[in-house]
Formats: structure tokens, C-alpha cells, sequence
């Protein structure tokens, strides 16, 4: 049996397949179907609101301080572009048909048959990203790209594939929204990192649905000798559903994995987001970083870390601020230590903000909510390091602009 | 500028300060005395607003504005300041932007970076969480480089000195002499104090123009600041306590 008839065969058995984790989605009530976009020359080109509403979740279509570009709507690639020499932003589709050694990339670092969302990623395709750096090529400037779900009721079915090839360095953002008027729909992203020997890469996503808006992301990533991945994750806006569990293998010795998640509930919004590091190699580190705040909604804050080598080390801490008199945060942070000589450390702590912490910014003139909201901001304002300043400048800002927490 | 009349006020359910009075004019710079649990403490944070110290009985009138009811935050804005003893710690709020907001309400502008060289607090320092991992000393000096800022007419100051080395002590008293324009002649101050002192150490520095003893939620004795400190150093708390003035 040919590769791609297998994973076709272990897709459909899985097509039924409850995931381990969040409220079971019927996928039945959406269609993977959408009419085809045209392509653009210039982000310029999209719509108006298009535009604007993809700079919230910081695809900037000027472009500037960006080495390259991806959009895709709802199942179209409509541009794809990159400044970058050695560095490449391809659909995944023009990429399978260039190289085909992709292959060999195929489903390695996310199951095809891990439940029915990966199932139907594989079984109702509609593209994803090719993003490559080189070997040696070192990028400062991030990629964007966009994945916009305009098509009401449908599922965007996307596989991206993200390769830093052995000492490169490549920072990526990718923003994920939804149409201000879309009320039914549901993403399904499935993407798989390959971090080579001495590469460093950055993953920042920020997450903008719907309040009726399912997501299902299914990451997961190898990341060999020497190598860094940090990934940073804001979703800071309503959701219906948002359940996600990324897994990082650190496969290489000193291969390190950072993960930081920022999560904001409003009521009616459901979240359970984790990480999961697995060491297995000598000096491999890992931080699994989370800050979550609820006004309302509910968030399962999930952490995981796995030594299966000795000589590592990781450190999980999940931080919970429940806002209001609603609201759920719930913390499981789980350290697993197969072998002895590991160094794997955790903190949680959920709670309400102290009052005297917003009495004494009051003393210095700020209003109660003025207060309330400075902290709220201080409390997601997480030290991220080997992230370039633009980066940390859309994560910010994505902070800035929330309701209820920005100014 | 600030008339305490028949102040009565619970913290818990418990009745602490019962029946002050006290007055403060313009251009004056008062130090209060007291044993600990006098209520020196409850009297400022009363004055400033706090949440937990209810007022049962009397009035706080401040520039004849009768403002014991009113929030913290708009008795900030009206010219009211506060140094705290002991200030909570505020993940990710950075001393330079609480100063600049702070700096908003002063009427005039505000150099944080220059302020702060003056006051010997380094540069990195102002971009660190409020307070976080501050020596004593350390939370003195950005406790008053954020009331430089603020610019009130009424300064409040819990036990300014204390944990403040002796290297510092005399930096901090000056910069409190130029925030109650003690560096003025008597004629062109403008600004008001009261400062909380158990020790009295900061009042070699700062000269203030009279004191009160604060005892069992009540003033006292007022007078002269050095004489009063005189016989407290001599004769103890207890005196006061017993004292029929």
C-alpha cells in the first residue's frame, strides 16, 4: 500500500474519533466546501475590513517589517510572497507538488489518526502553508501569515508545514480570524514543526474567533540538537470552543522547548489549551508558561512535561486570575519523570486580584477600573526572550486592544 | 487646608479612632506621635480613603470640601498623596509607568529619568514591577519619586524613614523638605504634611511645625515637635498615656 493510501486508510478509521480533550464538536454541521478566491497581488488589494481586521491579530498588509507573506481565505491561498533570501512561504499544496521529499514531513510530527479533527484535516484538505528557512538563513524580520474564515459554516481544514533547516533562525506570526459577520464556522489547523540541529525559531499565534466559532489546532513539533523553539500562543478574544494540546519533542541533545500562552474567557467562552514537552535527550530544557483570566468563561490550563532522558530540566507554571463573581480556571500541570537525575519543577496559583494592589494604584490617581485593568495587563505581560521586538510589540498590542483589559 | 472634625472610625468591626480632631493649614507640616496600634496608620489610610476604614462618626473636610465619602482615587486628584509603610508589589506595572501616570495629575511636567538620578534611583530600576523585590530603602525613595510626580497638596507620610539607611536618611529627608516646600520660606509655602513617625529620626531633618500624640484612637497632646519628642524619649508612651493635657 502506497504512503498516502495508508494515512487515507488510518484517517478514515478515525473519522468517529472522539479527541482526549474538550467538548465533542459535530462536524457534520459544517461543510469543508467553499467558493474559490481569486489571488491578490498586494495584501493591499483584500477588502477594507479584511485588512483591518487581520492588523488585530497582527498581519500587517503594508507589509513593512515583514520578510514575507501568506494569506489564505477561507480554502484559497490568495497570496503568497517572501523578501527573505533562503527563506520560503509556499501553499502546502505548490510545496507537495515542488519537493517531493515533503512527504517524508507528511503527518511525522502530528498523528493522522489522533482523533477526527486530524482525520478531517487529512480526508477534507483545504491547504495550509509551506513556510521554510534554509540552512544557515537568518531572518530577524517575522513572516506573517494569515489563515481568515469569512465562508459561513464552514470548516477550514488547513496542514501547515514549518521547517528550519540545521543553524537557521526564522520567526514567524500568524494570526487566525474570523469575519466580524460570520456566526457559525469552525478551524481546524493541523501543523507540524521541524526544528533542525542548531535552529532557532519562533512560532507567535494570535488567535481572534467568534463567539459561535469552533477551533481545533493539532501542532506538534521535532526539535533536534542544539536547536530552540519558542512558541507563543494569545487568544484573548471570545470563542465558542477552543481546545488545543501542542506537543514539543526536544529529540536532540540541548534541544530546548519554550511555550507561552496568553488566555482571556469572557462568558460563553470555552478553553482548554496545554503544552506538552517531551525530553529525550541529554540537557534538554523546556518552560511551559501560562497566564489565564477569566471574566466569565471557563479555561482548563493544561501542562505536561515528560523526561524520558536523564539530565534535564523544565519548569510549568500556570497563573489563573478569575475576574468577576463567574468564571472557571481550572490548572492541571503534570511532571512525569521516567528516569532518575531530572530536574522538572511547577507552580500554580489561580485567585482574584488583592485589593490592595488596586487600592494603591488608585492612590496615584487611577480609577478603580483604571486599576483593575493595569494589573490585568501587568499579569499578562510575560518576559519573553529570543522573540524580536515586533513580536513582542503585536503581543502587546493584542493585550491593549482586548475589552476589559485594554486602555 | 485638611479639618478633621469628631473623626470615628471601625476597621473590623473594632472602634479605633474615637473623636479626633485635627487640623492642618496650608503650609504646614505636622508629625504625628504614637505607640503602635495608636491608630496613626488607620488615621491616614482614613484620610486617603481606604476601603475597611469606616467612618461612624464626624467629617474629613479637605480645601473645605467635605470629602469623607468620597473615593480614593478622587481624593488623588485633589491633591491628596500618600507614602506608604509598607506598599504592595505589583507584577508587571513598572515603576516609570506608575510614575508617569501619577505625573498626569501633578500640573506640570514631570522628568522621571532626572527625578529619579536626583533621589539615586538607577535607571533600570524604572523600568522593574513596582516594588518587587525593593529593599526598605529602595521602597522610601520610589515611594516619594512617585509623590514628586503626583505633586499633592497634602502629603502623607507612613513612617518615611524607616528601613532607609543611613547613607539615604538624609537624601529622604531632603526630598520630603521639597515636596511640603520646606526648602521655601515660611511665607511661600504652599503644600501641607503629615508625617508618621514612631522614632522621630526623619524630624532632625525635616523641621515640622507642630506635633501630636496619638493615644487609644484619640489626640492627646499637641505641641511643640522637638519638646514633645523630648519627654517621649525621656519619659516613654506610657506618660502620654497617663498624661491629663
Amino acid at each position: 500500500m502506497s504512503k498516502v493510501d495508508e494515512l487515507t486508510e488510518r484517517a478514515e478509521k478515525a473519522r468517529e474519533k472522539k479527541a482526549a480533550y474538550g467538548p465533542d464538536i459535530p462536524l457534520e454541521s459544517y461543510t469543508s466546501k467553499a467558493p474559490a478566491h481569486e489571488k491578490v497581488q498586494t495584501l493591499k488589494m483584500l477588502p477594507t475590513n479584511y485588512q483591518n481586521q487581520s492588523l488585530g491579530v497582527g498581519v500587517d498588509a503594508s507589509e513593512d517589517e515583514r520578510s514575507g507573506s501568506f494569506f489564505q481565505l477561507d480554502t484559497s491561498v490568495v497570496y503568497s510572497k517572501t523578501s527573505a533570501p533562503n527563506v520560503e512561504v509556499l501553499s502546502v499544496t505548490e510545496a507537495l507538488d515542488k519537493y517531493d521529499w515533503l512527504k517524508d514531513y507528511w503527518w511525522k510530527a502530528v498523528a493522522v489518526d489522533a482523533d477526527k479533527y486530524t482525520a478531517q484535516a487529512a480526508l477534507e484538505f483545504s491547504n495550509g502553508y509551506f513556510i521554510r528557512a534554509k540552512a544557515g538563513a537568518k531572518t530577524i524580520l517575522p513572516i506573517q501569515a494569515c489563515m481568515f474564515l469569512a465562508q459561513e459554516s464552514l470548516s477550514q481544514n488547513v496542514h501547515n508545514i514549518i521547517i528550519a533547516e540545521k543553524g537557521s533562525e526564522l520567526h514567524i506570526i500568524t494570526g487566525c480570524r474570523t469575519a466580524d459577520e460570520l456566526s457559525h464556522g469552525i478551524h481546524v489547523g493541523v501543523s507540524e514543526f521541524f526544528i533542525k540541529e542548531g535552529a532557532t525559531c519562533s512560532f507567535t499565534m494570535i488567535h481572534n474567533w467568534g463567539p459561535e466559532v469552533a477551533v481545533r489546532p493539532r501542532s506538534g513539533s521535532i526539535i533536534e540538537r542544539d536547536a530552540t523553539f519558542i512558541s507563543n500562543y494569545v487568544c484573548l478574544k471570545p470563542v465558542k470552543s477552543l481546545q488545543m494540546y501542542p506537543v514539543f519533542r526536544c529529540v536532540g541533545a540541548n534541544a530546548t522547548a519554550l511555550s507561552y500562552s496568553l488566555l482571556y474567557a469572557t462568558e460563553g467562552s470555552h478553553m482548554d489549551v496545554g503544552a506538552r514537552v517531551i525530553m529525550e535527550a541529554e540537557q534538554c530544557k523546556s518552560d511551559v508558561i501560562s497566564r489565564a483570566i477569566t471574566n466569565g468563561g471557563e479555561i482548563i490550563s493544561r501542562g505536561n512535561l515528560t523526561a524520558l532522558h536523564r539530565d534535564v530540566k523544565g519548569h510549568l507554571e500556570c497563573r489563573g486570575l478569575i475576574l468577576g463573581d463567574h468564571g472557571r480556571i481550572f490548572a492541571v500541570p503534570e511532571l512525569d519523570g521516567a528516569v532518575p537525575d531530572v530536574d522538572m519543577s511547577h507552580e500554580a496559583a489561580v485567585g482574584k486580584i488583592a485589593e490592595e494592589e488596586i487600592t494603591y494604584l488608585m492612590t496615584r490617581g487611577l480609577s478603580e477600573d483604571e486599576a483593575t485593568s493595569a494589573i490585568v495587563r501587568g499579569f499578562l505581560d510575560i518576559e519573553i526572550k529570543g522573540v524580536p521586538p515586533a513580536l513582542r510589540e503585536e503581543m502587546r498590542r493584542a493585550v491593549h486592544t482586548t475589552e476589559g483589559i485594554g486602555l | 487646608m485638611l479639618d478633621i472634625q469628631n473623626l470615628h472610625v471601625d476597621v473590623d468591626g473594632k472602634s479605633i479612632l474615637k473623636g479626633l480632631d485635627l487640623s492642618i493649614n496650608e503650609g504646614e507640616t505636622h508629625a504625628l506621635f504614637g505607640q503602635n496600634g495608636s491608630g496613626k496608620t488607620t488615621l491616614v489610610l482614613t484620610i486617603m480613603g481606604f476601603p475597611g476604614y469606616r467612618v461612624t462618626d464626624g467629617r474629613i473636610l479637605f480645601k473645605k470640601k467635605d470629602i469623607t465619602h468620597l473615593p480614593i482615587n478622587e481624593r488623588a486628584r485633589l491633591g491628596i498623596g500618600l507614602s506608604f509603610q509598607h506598599p504592595p508589589a505589583i507584577h508587571g506595572v513598572k515603576l516609570k509607568d506608575l510614575t508617569e501616570i501619577a505625573a498626569q495629575h501633578g500640573n506640570r511636567a514631570f522628568n522621571t529619568e532626572e527625578v529619579a538620578e536626583t533621589i539615586h534611583i538607577p535607571p533600570d530600576f524604572l523600568t522593574r514591577d513596582v516594588n518587587l523585590g525593593f529593599s526598605g530603602g529602595e521602597v522610601k525613595r520610589t515611594e516619594l519619586l512617585q509623590l514628586l510626580a503626583q505633586n499633592p497638596d497634602l502629603v502623607l507620610l507612613d513612617e518615611p524613614d524607616s528601613g532607609v539607611d543611613l547613607e539615604n536618611i538624609a537624601l529622604v529627608g531632603e526630598t520630603i523638605n521639597k515636596l511640603l516646600d520646606r526648602d521655601k520660606r515660611s511665607r511661600g509655602r504652599r503644600k501641607a504634611g503629615l508625617i508618621i513617625t514612631h522614632a522621630g529620626g526623619i524630624l532632625k531633618i525635616v523641621q515640622a511645625d507642630k506635633a501630636h500624640v496619638l493615644v487609644d484612637g484619640q489626640i492627646a497632646c499637641s505641641g511643640n515637635p522637638g519638646e514633645l519628642l523630648n519627654d517621649i524619649c525621656e519619659l516613654g508612651y506610657e506618660e502620654c498615656v497617663k498624661c491629663p493635657r
